[in-house]
């Protein structure tokens, strides 16, 4: 398959805070440096990487750094990362809606983007008027939009309201007008950002249809960022994986996926680190699964026991009661585990510990698991909350006649036998 | 490695940096019917909802003579150059109207149409053009009222005869969008990071009509000095004033012509202009998005 895409060391650098007078002196100094004295950009060579969380120590970041990678023609590439990890700023680039800062994008054939749903519409327009309007703006000439007219009008399921102004129109009706339109363009690459988050659970329906039989059917180029992993599951066959403005990981959805998930959870060593919320008076030292503290469980069908070992110290008498829930890689909760639901055992100050063995059931299916931890008074209050303390893998699921079965094949999370 | 023919047929290659005078004229070609669409959108839309609907039109520049009539030619008794005050006010408020209405529209595009243009690509362009011309069919009705009230003075036998310069009508109207359209580029490229000057540019445009001969005749300056130059000569330095002068002389025998060589000179001005805003504009416009 020949490349459809190719981004070359792609870089794009903002500026933080407000444009004010400092902004005045420092495009004098960059137009002093560059252009009378013909050095490099003096900017261009600080700035920090794009990490949401923590307080910049430079006043230009990275938002995308050394970006590097090749989209075959016809690949459905799922692009997944946190917020603010530089997902919609690569989509931004390659949509020429802003140019890049350092670096090149190569493409073959005509780039869709689809950024938002309706761009341009006009309240006071009509619908009708407003599809040609919003067509064009994407690319199409009239006579390509004329053509396509009915099936847009069709597809949107708004032909009643067709000749009355959008200002009149429900949102709902308006993105789907607007979807319609979108999907409507025949473009050989198509960039779209999470718009298909919208819309009631039939045109959702629909949209994904379309995208799939766009990208499946037509063999055409689709780069498509969402949050929402099932949908990415279900329509991508690659993956990009951006962490902090660089590519972290680029392979088959899945294993993207899985990428992200796992990264997500191992930003701590030890599940001890994991812990997001501990009430005063609390304190957790060690946390064991299996006699190991960390982030990763591998079981196989034949030994499906987990062993929680926490020790800590109460401050106060304390009503505590292990929980946890088991989602799979797109954060469905599948499982919840709690021994004393609904009363909690008090324990007295001092040090304490909890000593559970939780016991999977038998033909669970094989895939990548994340397991929440909670210490709860039960149905009162959260006490100790680790999200996604750490990742459950079970290695084999496998029937009797000898296939393995596993989720992430749409085959279900329990295998009965 | 790729091969180098291979790397031929990218259709679309995305760089940092555009080279200075790189218009894509196929691409605003390609767009053409995007063009139409925002003139047609700009005309239909503006007086949705209204009662008189597109008669504001004609009523808008109807009472801004009277206005003039009332105050410049009634109290401050400026003279018209012997044509009737209504003709010469309209003539010069139709241009005028036309010129600051591509201009400050012109110099808002990057600004007001910062959510379009945050979503989808197309040669941005296509917005400041549509603009010209959609004031273009709006300058066409309103200079139709124009030659209404001519026929009505030339019914009652007070209409001063044109002249063969009026030929040059066509020309002087692209000079006044040409103009427009460079000067208007050029500041909606600054104002996307420095909202001063918009602020600024409101008033500019004000005080600019008052130093280009629409509401007296250029007659009125001349031989008058300011600080030791010749005020009629700083008035001609204004590239809008010959274009102006040269309407009122060709269609109403105002005044006299005002000379080839401050027409070519109007003309080099607006050619110059417009090369400099596009070269400026081409470079915002890449990354505007950013600081708008």
């Amino acid at each position: 398959m020949p490349t459809a895409i190719e981004f070359n060391n792609i870089g794009k650098q903002y500026r933080l805070g407000l444009v004010s007078t400092r902004t005045l002196s420092h495009d004098l100094n960059r137009w002093w440096q560059t252009a009378v004295l013909h050095k490099e950009d003096p900017y261009l060579k600080i700035g920090s990487v794009n990490d949401r969380s923590t307080v910049a120590d430079s006043e230009y970041v990275w938002a995308l750094k050394d970006i590097n990678f090749k989209v075959e023609q016809g690949d459905v590439v799922g692009i997944i990362g946190k917020n603010g990890a530089g997902k919609s700023t690569l989509l931004k680039l390659l949509s020429r809606v802003t140019g890049p800062t350092t670096g090149t994008i190569k493409a073959r054939g005509r780039i869709g983007s689809l950024l938002e749903v309706g761009t341009g519409f006009h309240p006071e327009m009509t619908g009708r008027e407003n599809i040609f309007m919003n067509g064009a703006i994407l690319g199409m000439t009239k006579a390509e939009i004329s053509r396509k007219l009915d099936e847009i009008v069709d597809f949107s399921g708004c032909e009643r309201y067709i000749d009355t102004p959008v200002k009149r129109y429900s949102s709902g009706m308006m993105v789907r007008l607007g979807f319609a339109v979108a999907a409507h363009l025949d473009p050989e690459i198509l960039v779209v950002d999470e718009v298909l988050a919208v819309g009631d659970a039939e045109f959702q329906k629909k949209a994904i249809g379309k995208m799939k039989d766009v990208s499946q059917g037509q063999g055409r180029t689709v780069l498509f960022v969402s949050h929402n992993m099932g949908s990415v599951r279900s329509l991508c066959t690659k993956g990009v994986l951006l962490e902090k403005g660089q590519v972290k990981f680029m392979g088959g959805i899945i294993e993207t996926i899985d990428e992200y998930l796992v990264a997500d959870t191992l930003s701590g060593e030890k599940i001890v680190d994991l812990i997001s919320n501990c009430k005063e008076g609390v304190a957790i030292k060690k946390i064991f699964v299996n006699g190991s503290q960390s982030t990763r469980l591998t079981l196989t069908s034949d030994g499906l026991d987990m062993h929680i070992k926490i020790l800590g110290v109460l401050q106060n008498a304390q009503k505590l009661s292990l929980e946890m829930q088991v989602s799979d890689a797109a954060g469905v909760p599948v499982m919840l585990y709690s021994k004393n639901y609904g009363d909690s055992p008090i324990f007295p100050a001092g040090e304490f510990d909890i000593d559970e063995i939780v016991r999977l059931p038998k033909g669970m299916m094989a895939g990548p698991y994340c397991v929440d931890i909670y210490l709860t008074n039960s149905t009162v209050e959260g006490i100790v909350d680790i999200p996604r303390a750490f990742i459950l893998e079970i290695a084999d699921c496998v029937s009797p006649s000898g296939y393995s079965l596993s989720y992430k094949n749409n085959q279900g999370y329990m295998y009965l036998s | 490695m790729r091969k180098s023919s291979e790397n031929e047929n990218w259709t679309t290659v995305i760089k940092p940096h555009n080279g200075l005078f790189e218009v894509n004229l196929k691409e605003i070609w390609d767009y053409r019917d995007l063009l139409t669409l925002f003139v047609k959108r700009d005309i239909t839309v503006q007086y949705k909802q209204t009662v008189l609907g597109p008669l504001w039109w004609l009523i808008q520049p109807a009472l801004t003579v009277i206005m003039y009539m009332v105050v410049f030619g009634g109290i401050a008794g400026i003279p018209t150059d012997g044509v009737p005050q209504p003709l010469f006010y309209l003539g010069g408020v139709c241009m005028w109207q036309y010129f600051a209405d591509c201009l400050t529209k012109t110099s808002n595009t990057f600004v007001t149409n910062a959510n379009v243009f945050g979503k989808v690509y197309f040669p941005r362009l296509i917005m400041p053009m549509a603009n010209v011309t959609s004031n273009l069919v709006r300058f066409g009705i309103q200079f139709g009222l124009f030659v209404v009230v001519y026929i009505y003075y030339a019914i009652i036998g007070m209409a001063p005869s044109p002249n063969w310069y009026f030929l040059l009508f066509p020309l002087l109207v692209v000079m006044m969008a040409g103009l427009a359209l460079g000067f208007g580029i050029v500041i909606s490229s600054l104002t996307t990071k420095y909202r001063d000057l918009q602020i600024l540019f409101t008033f500019v445009v004000q005080l600019w009509m008052y130093g280009t001969p629409i509401v007296y005749p250029l007659s009125q300056v001349a031989g008058k000095k300011v600080l030791g130059m010749d005020l009629e000569t700083i008035m001609c330095l204004n590239p809008v004033t010959p274009v102006i002068e040269t309407f009122k002389y060709g269609a109403l025998s105002a005044g006299e012509f005002i000379g080839w060589g401050w027409l070519a000179y109007s003309l080099g001005f607006t050619l110059v202009v417009l090369a400099f805003g596009i070269l400026i504009f081409n470079k915002v416009q890449k990354s505007f998005m950013d600081t708008v």
